[in-house]
């Protein structure tokens, strides 16, 4: 009876399937629907903000301001670009928070590997130890830190310096942590030792057979810590003092409290802050999301 | 770097190769494993513990960072619990946190059971959801005080097309808190569904067939198998929600300014200690403003190890269910 009512789905049903086979079809075909609809709705919502920046970032401040707000690209992206780029360093600051992501990524990629390796392929006095103090370190809240991390900077002369963003950040637990993982399922004992048999030491062993293996693993870590580092604000705010030396948030954050009422500006220059980063996130999406949910469950 | 000197390395293999004869000096048999793990340690030591006890110090006195340091004993958390700010900017914090946390969880919930039916674009889908998550706090608090402007928002606008009244999202109380709460929903929500997912796809599905077979409807798999089996992860989003609302700080701070807007209405706890620490140049106080938060985070994970506890109560139920499952096999 429903299967007559809908060609949509006597099309789709097995040419065999009885009546009831029918129903049940259509019944998955409404879920199925109601389901894309309902997903669909929430990724509008999940991604209306980033088309509102775009938006923005092409009109001029009094189309911004006007009544009703204007929906689609207007046609100010340049002038808008141009005027950042006069009003704060931000391609320099681009540049700054390239590097300084850049540099904390791969020293954390270096230092954690060598350290999960450690840890995950040997056995030596006082390993259980340091790894539980290891685990300990989770425990400790950055802001706790936040005052006398600013005294010891200025004590070191470290203000202004990228070395106060790079160098505290260049090898953490949460990452020897998840690469010891790595280590432990993805590296066979057997290859380690063969590897030693042929005269091979540690350092040529990590480098030769565990970096390779835990490949994976490595360029989560990469990723996850360029993002984070790319995304850092309140320690770079507190640190950073001088306008030519700001990264991308400071330098974006200087611009809003400044320039409030050129809007489209401000948004422009959030664009560039963004735009970047996206592009980071979907070419290495697949893997980050992967181990995202395998990094919560485990813990 | 990555290769060792030639003439120590054989040294090392044939030690380690035969262990327990004539006992090396450990340190000089596992060099390369203790230098491998030293860099964590100390830059553990000089940049996480050395600040963490000289905070304590801190607390202890009155110091603007330049002039010499007057101790002061407790005298600052004296000042503290008699500080209405501070409990404002508590009150906030527990305020806003409990209006983004219960939506969100809910959202991700129904996001992860329905990215958990087998549909098309799955891929395009969570990587959709999970976007807002890696994209920079600062641009996006500087957009979402666009959208709720008062005079020029699209949400004022859409309210004003419609008839309705428009409500002063940053500049009432009430206002401020339910657009910061918007943020964080809006940014963790595709996280935590996504780990929800994860949850899902590890619960077996023999064990919703025969659920299935035994005649259960929806309703009583997803209380009885799914809610229990999800419990630990739900657990986690429970606590890393906790954490990250606890330490709130970028989204108020660009969306309203050190001061957390009219009334301080958004100023949460560590925006506060950033405004007496930064902006007061009182150390001495930002240091126990810290460390006060941390006593409320210390009580939050001890009511969190209460409902770890009860997880035991959680896997009792998945047991039945095998053994019931066993016995219908049977």
């Amino acid at each position: 009876m429903t299967a007559t009512l809908d060609p949509g789905t006597t099309r789709l049903a097995d040419p065999t399937g009885s009546v009831s086979n029918a129903m049940a079809r259509r019944r998955s075909l409404v879920t199925r629907i109601v389901t894309h609809v309902c997903i669909v709705i929430g990724v509008l919502f999940s991604i209306f903000p980033f088309y509102w920046l775009l938006v923005m970032s092409t009109h001029n401040t009094a189309e911004i301001f006007g009544y009703p707000p204007k929906l689609w690209f207007g046609s100010d992206f340049a002038t808008n670009i141009k005027n950042v780029v006069q009003s704060v360093a931000l391609f320099r600051s681009l540049l700054n928070t390239f590097l300084v992501s850049a540099a904390v990524a791969i020293l954390v990629m270096f230092f954690d590997s060598l350290a999960a390796y450690a840890f995950g392929k040997y056995n030596f006095p006082a390993k259980n130890v340091l790894f539980t103090i290891l685990l300990a370190t989770f425990l400790v809240p950055g802001s706790l830190s936040l005052v006398p991390s600013f005294v010891l900077m200025s004590w070191l002369g470290w203000i202004g310096n990228f070395a106060a963003l790079i160098v505290p950040g260049a090898a953490n637990a949460f990452g020897i942590f998840l690469l010891r993982q790595f280590a432990q399922t993805s590296i066979p004992d057997e290859l380690v030792e063969s590897a030693r048999v042929d005269g091979a030491g540690f350092f040529r062993t990590w480098w030769s057979i565990a970096v390779p293996m835990m490949r994976g693993g490595i360029a989560f870590l990469g990723i996850f810590t360029f993002i984070a580092s790319w995304n850092d604000y309140v320690w770079p705010l507190i640190v950073l003092v001088d306008p030519q030396r700001l990264t991308l948030q400071v330098a974006l954050s200087t611009l809003n409290s400044i320039y409030r009422t050129d809007y489209g500006m401000v948004m422009a220059g959030a664009v560039i802050s963004v735009v970047p980063l996206i592009g980071i996130f979907i070419i290495g999406s697949r893997h980050f999301i992967a181990n995202i949910a395998a990094g919560a469950l485990k813990g | 770097m990555t290769i060792t000197n030639p003439a120590v390395t054989p040294a090392t293999v044939t030690q380690s190769a035969t262990p327990g004869r004539n006992k090396p000096n450990p340190i000089k048999r596992f060099w390369p494993q203790y230098v491998s793990i030293a860099p964590f340690y100390i830059l553990f030591l000089v940049f996480g513990l050395f600040p963490l006890v000289f905070s304590i110090w801190l607390s202890f006195n009155d110091w603007d960072g330049m002039g010499s340091m007057n101790f002061v004993g407790l005298a600052q958390y004296r000042f503290l619990i008699t500080d209405p700010r501070f409990w404002n900017a508590v009150g906030n914090t527990f305020i806003i946190w409990f209006i983004s946390t219960i939506p969100m969880l809910f959202l991700a919930l129904v996001i992860a059971f329905l990215l958990h039916q087998n549909i098309r674009f799955k891929g395009f889908y969570r990587v959709a959801f999970f976007l807002p998550n890696v994209t920079s706090m600062v641009a996006m608090a500087i957009v979402f005080g666009s959208v709720f402007s008062d005079s020029f928002g699209v949400i004022n606008s859409a309210l004003q097309a419609l008839g309705a009244a428009q409500i002063p999202w940053l500049s009432s109380p009430w206002g401020i808190k339910i657009t910061i709460a918007c943020m964080v929903i809006w940014r963790w929500t595709g996280y935590n569904s996504i780990i929800y997912l994860a949850g899902l796809q590890a619960i077996s599905t023999e064990l919703y067939e025969s659920a299935r077979v035994d005649g259960a409807n929806g309703w009583n798999i997803f209380s009885r198998i799914t809610v229990p089996l999800l419990r630990p992860v739900i657990l986690f989003t429970v606590i890393t929600s906790t954490i990250g609302g606890l330490s709130l700080f970028t989204e108020p701070q660009v969306l309203l300014g050190d001061s957390g807007g009219p009334g301080e209405a958004g100023m949460t706890i560590v925006l506060y200690q950033y405004n007496q620490a930064f902006t007061q140049f009182d150390f001495g106080y930002g240091s126990a403003i810290a460390w006060a938060l941390f006593i409320i985070a210390v009580i939050f994970a001890i009511i969190n190890w209460r409902l770890v506890s009860e997880r035991e109560v959680g896997g009792q139920k998945v047991f039945k269910v095998r053994r019931q499952r066993k016995e219908v096999a049977e």
